[in-house]
């Protein structure tokens, strides 16, 4: 045991030796970590209540009071920006977190047990691939009631095939290693292999998917608000927020213009931070690249 | 090989079938049904109605038997005539559509590798050097940029205040008074602006799949001996280390088929344009069922047969697939 | 027009006006006449639309969207139609006679109207209209009023006469339908399959306008006829392209690719109003003809409780909702009754702004805020929380919905909002009656009969009582007032029931929106009226000069 640990503290050096030099994933790291701070600090941050509905006031330009201006309702564009970085993020972060469990348990099974297990999991996957990922979206959104947990749901449970394929792939190879091989023979169960053994070494490219897949979710979240399947009201998420804006853009550059830099950015930094990790780690860990860049509707 | 290509086929065909069961599943048990669309929310609407078009579209049977129908009928490549008022053949209402959407895509992907593959090769060569930093913060911001509001930037950009472009729709409404040449640049400047929105869109995803896989290649023993012996590095990259990166990406080509014509929903409802997304998202809105499901049916057989031929191929290069079969899967 | 607008057709409704059971009331018309001599009528130009969605088919009868109905009224025409002040006036049929019993009507027809494919028009085709509208196999989803019919007798070919079993008020009216040719649909008729007919894809009608192409999702091209018995139209060809977003139909418009479209309250207010717009557009604005509420499940015992209704009739300021999401370009609802028409009175009971008399009402009824959190509960202490729902793609039901929310708040009532994909929210929440409370538009026709809305025998899932409302006097003033054919017997009726429609607010009524037309200035001969302004279209024309398309 107290090798492997200084074998990894190991690791995680020459990571951070290699990731380090890299300076637009440097960048996209220090913008995700100061997202996250702005997010958490939202209610700290904001001027006024993202909610607070002014009729007297509506689509006013960035003033002293509203520095970026106010929506169609009258709200305060930039407590609705901050407060949207939290359920925008929640979505990236919890909708991934769905696809990676699910993914992740389903990629084990495949790939430890292999044989009819394996076969019947990747048709499922292939079925899952064939389908327009829009029109799995819209399914699984009628049978939800609507809320920002069945978004997040939706978005998790239509994206886990991509990351289910990955760690099957790990496991196919890891399960004919040394030491997996050396575990069995000693009469280890097979939970205890797969959690104990392989899969802390499959989580490397399964991280670098979640942290590509965020900002994939963060999008898709922005599409469907365009087709109006986005989170409910009056919760603002930059997607709503954005698509609110779209009837003013000439008048109203504000109500796009931020909500979508806010998008651009975050995206940005997240896959600089993550195609940073990747190269960091390794770069045969291609299979997780951008495989799954995933757009609604395309 | 034939026998692997054969098996395969044989796989696709239980899947089909089994898709069209889930999607027939999932479009008849979804909230709402077509027939809440036809008889409107009206004071002035007879109810009767209802009656007439749940018997005419043979909804009153138990599912299992709607969707043996539709099967054995679907088998023929009669997929049957849309719930909507205008009744027209499945078919028909695919054919209309399918033309439009596959051209844009189509340009649209072209315009794609041939921009994706310089970036990639030349950022994966000079890795971390300023040229790879700029080209990927360029293509990630044409990922990162939400695609409805790209698109209303151009529209007033290019159409509203330059009045270079027609904002949306294919052809402008003097179309039949223009002379030859003139339609074929009016049909032509009305795709710039879309192809330019999709094509921004998409470039991250296969320029940064080509950076790696140039990544990996150029590290391999082979390049290195190729080097070795002297030979310049335009022919190194050029030829002995593109033609293996872009193996990959080849395969990656073929999976983006059914793509094609898939259409996109953002893209097309923002520019006005009748293709196959717009079909879809009206079709599902509607519950127009056989619509649907002949969309699906097409997307679902090309998505496999571009699969098997993606996998074919990529077995009849790479030799270690042939015994296997098994690490073809990334 | 006809019924609430639906997500997919959300045609403005200035447009909708072109059908003539529309908008009524004083007209305002923005018109900064161009300083160019509008010179003699001139025959050419093409008029371009913008229409959200496609339309449904080329058989209006058959479809129930805005646009086909827009469609189809330039292609066929009805023995009545609409004037500029909403009154039935003479179109295919040259007179009538009304039986003093109301149990009959006979049209004597016009002679010297045409199919567009050559062959006459009589008195047959009326008959075949009727019959193909009553045939069980056909798919029609206005047929009610043809269901009233006892029969329809062709006397000589040009005179028939309609007899009904009973009055039936609105049987004038509904004589202003398309009338559809039976040379060419007889056999489909009988086989039931009018949907598959070559006239759904390529129409034959008496109208101004022939039928030129439809390329689906894209435009559908008409041509004047050259030989309308009322005289060939000016306009050359009307195009109508389809457009599925509002925001690209705006920027078409500021482009000049199209030439007439509804706007926004917004648009119009804040978005409009600069030289160069106002010079290439004259803009118009009268009321229309939908209103929008917020409905309540009457099924629902708190709901049940008048009390509670009448409290959140005073908590919402429908002032704000008018200021906010109208930008003032509305007229506040009082009833179903469109104001202006000559069944509408305002004398009926006002629910001013008033928190306190709300939370006044509330605790009268039993809801208390006895933990003070700021949300009333009852006597065992169950808050009051609720859910609003409203149909997805409708910007502005999402809007009132938000302030209606945060209003609520301010009286202690906790309300959720649920935006819902239009199909699944009519089949799962409207019509099973699974709501708490629901924002929907609903059009009101000309004519004030509201049986079907109001009557405590229409609740069944199917039918269009959605709220579930019963009250026996207004089931009576119902019965009353669509009993009679003669409209000063029918006032007193509707009179009534809109003052206990207001004391009983199954309902809040919010207001009825402004229709907010604009069209491009070359157009002259506009004569806005309370039926809108495309009650005349056939003799709008572009002079010569200003002429922009060939129309061949």
């Amino acid at each position: 045991m107290a090798a492997r640990v200084i074998k990894n503290r190991g690791e995680v050096r020459l990571f951070w030796r290699s990731f380090s030099r890299n300076q637009l994933a440097m960048c996209g790291g220090i913008v995700v970590a100061v997202l996250v701070v702005v997010a958490v600090a939202a209610p700290v941050l904001a001027p006024w209540d993202p909610n607070g509905v002014d009729t007297k006031r509506i689509l006013a330009s960035p003033s002293k009071s509203h520095w970026l201006g106010t929506d169609p309702l009258g709200r305060d564009v930039l407590s609705r920006v901050l407060y949207g970085s939290r359920i925008s993020l929640a979505v990236g972060f919890v909708s991934v977190g769905i696809a990676t469990i699910l993914g992740t348990v389903l990629g084990a099974a495949a790939g430890y047990h292999g044989g009819l297990v394996d076969n019947f999991i990747m048709r499922l996957v292939d079925l899952m691939l064939v389908f327009p990922r829009f029109f799995l979206l819209l399914a699984v959104l009628a049978f939800l009631k609507p809320s920002i947990w069945t978004i997040m749901a939706v978005i998790g449970l239509t994206g886990w095939m991509g990351v289910a394929r990955l760690v099957r792939a790990e496991f196919l190879t890891l399960r004919e290693r040394e030491f997996v091989i050396w575990s069995e023979s000693i009469g280890a169960g097979a939970l205890r292999v797969i959690f104990r053994h392989i899969l802390p070494n499959a989580m490397a490219p399964v991280l670098v998917a979640m942290t590509l897949g965020i900002p994939a979710a963060i999008l898709t979240e922005a599409g469907l608000s365009f087709l109006g399947l986005g989170v409910q009201p009056p919760y603002a998420t930059w997607g709503n927020i954005l698509n609110d804006g779209r009837d003013y853009m000439e008048i109203a550059w504000w109500m796009t213009l931020y909500p979508g830099l806010a998008i651009l950015f975050t995206v940005l930094s997240y896959n600089l931070l993550g195609e940073g990790i990747r190269d960091a780690l390794d770069p045969r860990l291609r299979r997780a690249g951008v495989g799954r860049i995933l757009r609604l509707g395309r | 090989m034939v026998l692997f290509a054969l098996r395969r086929l044989i796989i696709s065909i239980p899947l089909l079938v089994g898709i069209t069961f889930v999607s027939y599943l999932v479009i008849s048990l979804a909230p709402g049904g077509p027939l809440d669309f036809l008889t409107p929310e009206d004071p002035n609407a007879s109810p009767e109605v209802k009656e007439r078009l749940i018997k005419e579209f043979g909804l009153d049977q138990p599912l299992y038997i709607q969707y043996g129908k539709w099967l054995s009928r679907a088998v023929r490549l009669d997929f049957g005539r849309s719930f909507l008022p205008d009744g027209k053949p499945v078919l028909t209402k695919i054919g209309e559509r399918l033309p439009i959407t596959l051209l844009l895509n189509v340009i649209e992907m072209l315009i794609i590798v041939g921009l994706a593959v310089p970036i990639g090769v030349m950022s994966a060569t000079r890795q971390y050097s300023l040229y790879d930093k700029v080209t990927t913060v360029f293509v990630f911001i044409g990922f990162a940029t939400p695609d409805f509001w790209l698109a209303l930037l151009l529209m007033i950009l290019f159409g509203l205040q330059l009045g270079w472009l027609p904002i949306s729709g294919l052809r402008s409404l003097n179309f039949e008074y223009l002379s030859f040449w003139a339609q074929q640049w009016d049909f032509l400047s009305h795709l710039v602006l879309p192809i330019v929105v999709a094509t921004f869109g998409g470039l991250a995803g296969f320029s940064r799949y080509m950076r790696q896989s140039m990544l990996e290649v150029i590290r391999q023993d082979y390049i290195q001996t190729a080097r070795a012996k002297g030979l310049s590095e335009r022919v190194v990259i050029g030829k002995h280390a593109l033609r293996n990166a872009l193996l990959p990406v080849v395969t990656i080509l073929g999976l983006s088929l059914p793509g094609l014509i898939g259409g996109s929903i953002i893209v097309e409802t923002i520019f006005a344009i009748p293709g196959m997304g717009q079909l879809m998202v009206q079709s599902v809105f509607s519950r127009d069922y056989p619509v649907v499901m002949g969309n699906l049916v097409i997307v679902a057989t090309l998505t496999l047969v571009a699969n098997l031929v993606a996998d074919v191929a990529y077995g009849l290069v790479d030799p270690r697939i042939r015994l296997g079969g098994r690490r073809r899967r990334r | 027009m006809r019924g609430t607008l639906r997500p997919l057709a959300r045609l403005a409704l200035g447009a909708a006006c072109a059908l003539a059971p529309g908008c009524g009331g004083d007209v305002e018309g923005k018109a900064d006449e161009a300083p160019i001599a509008a010179g003699p009528p001139a025959y050419g130009d093409t008029f371009v639309m913008a229409s959200i969605g496609d339309i449904g088919g080329l058989i209006p009868s058959l479809t129930s969207d805005g646009a086909s109905h827009e469609v189809g009224a330039m292609i066929y025409d009805g023995l009545l139609r609409y004037d500029k002040n909403l009154n039935l006036a003479p179109q295919m049929a040259e007179s009538w006679t009304i039986a003093k019993d109301c149990l009959s009507l006979t049209f004597k027809l016009r002679k010297d109207v045409k199919w567009h494919d050559g062959q006459p028009f009589t008195a047959d085709d009326v008959r075949f209209t009727w019959q193909a509208m009553v045939n069980p196999k056909t798919p029609a989803p206005f047929k009610e009023k043809f269901l009233q019919v006892k029969d329809v007798e062709v006397l000589d070919p040009y005179t028939v006469r309609v007899t009904y079993p009973k009055p039936y008020a609105r049987a004038l009216e509904s004589w202003s339908d398309y009338v559809l040719p039976k040379h060419l649909l007889e056999a489909y008729v009988a086989d039931g399959k009018l949907r598959e007919s070559p006239q759904n894809r390529f129409p034959i009608g008496t109208g101004p306008y022939r039928f030129q192409e439809w390329k689906p999702s894209e435009k559908v091209v008409l041509t004047a006829s050259p030989d309308y018995y009322e005289g060939r139209p000016y306009i050359g060809r009307v195009v109508y392209r389809v457009i599925p977003s509002q925001a690209t139909i705006f920027l078409e418009l500021k482009a000049k690719g199209v030439d007439s479209s509804g706007l926004t309250a917004f648009q119009y207010v804040r978005q409009t109003e600069y030289p160069a717009f106002r010079k290439a557009y004259h803009k118009y604005r009268y009321p229309g003809s939908a209103y929008t509420f917020l409905g309540f499940n009457l099924k629902d015992p708190r709901f049940a409780d008048k009390r509670v209704r009448q409290a959140i009739a005073y908590a919402i300021d429908k002032q704000e909702l008018i200021d906010g999401v109208a930008m003032g370009l509305a007229r506040e609802g009082t009833g179903p009754i469109r104001p202006g028409t000559w069944a509408f009175t305002d004398k009926v009971r006002r629910y001013e702004y008033n928190p306190e008399k709300a939370k006044a009402l509330l605790a009268e009824a039993g809801w208390k805020d006895r933990d003070g959190d700021g949300v009333v509960e009852d006597k065992d202490g169950r808050p009051f929380a609720f859910t609003i729902r409203t149909n997805q793609g409708n910007d502005e039901r999402k809007k009132i919905a938000e302030i209606i929310q945060q209003r609520l708040k301010d009286v202690g009532l906790n309300a959720d909002i649920q935006v819902i994909e239009w199909a699944a929210f009519i089949k799962e929440f409207v019509k099973p009656r699974r709501f708490d409370a629901i924002i929907l538009g609903l059009g009101t026709g000309t004519d004030p009969d509201q049986f079907s809305v109001w009557h405590s025998s229409q609740t069944a899932p199917d039918q269009m009582n959605r709220m579930g409302y019963a009250n026996p006097e207004a089931d009576r003033m119902l019965e009353g007032g669509r009993a009679s054919c003669i409209q000063k017997d029918r006032v007193p009726y509707y009179h009534r029931l809109q003052e206990i429609l207001a004391e009983d607010q199954p309902v809040v009524f919010l207001y009825y929106r402004d229709s907010l037309p604009v069209v491009s200035s070359r157009f002259r001969g506009i004569d806005p009226g309370p039926a809108g302004i495309f009650h005349n279209f056939n003799e709008w024309f572009v002079p010569r000069q200003l002429q922009r398309y060939t129309s061949g």
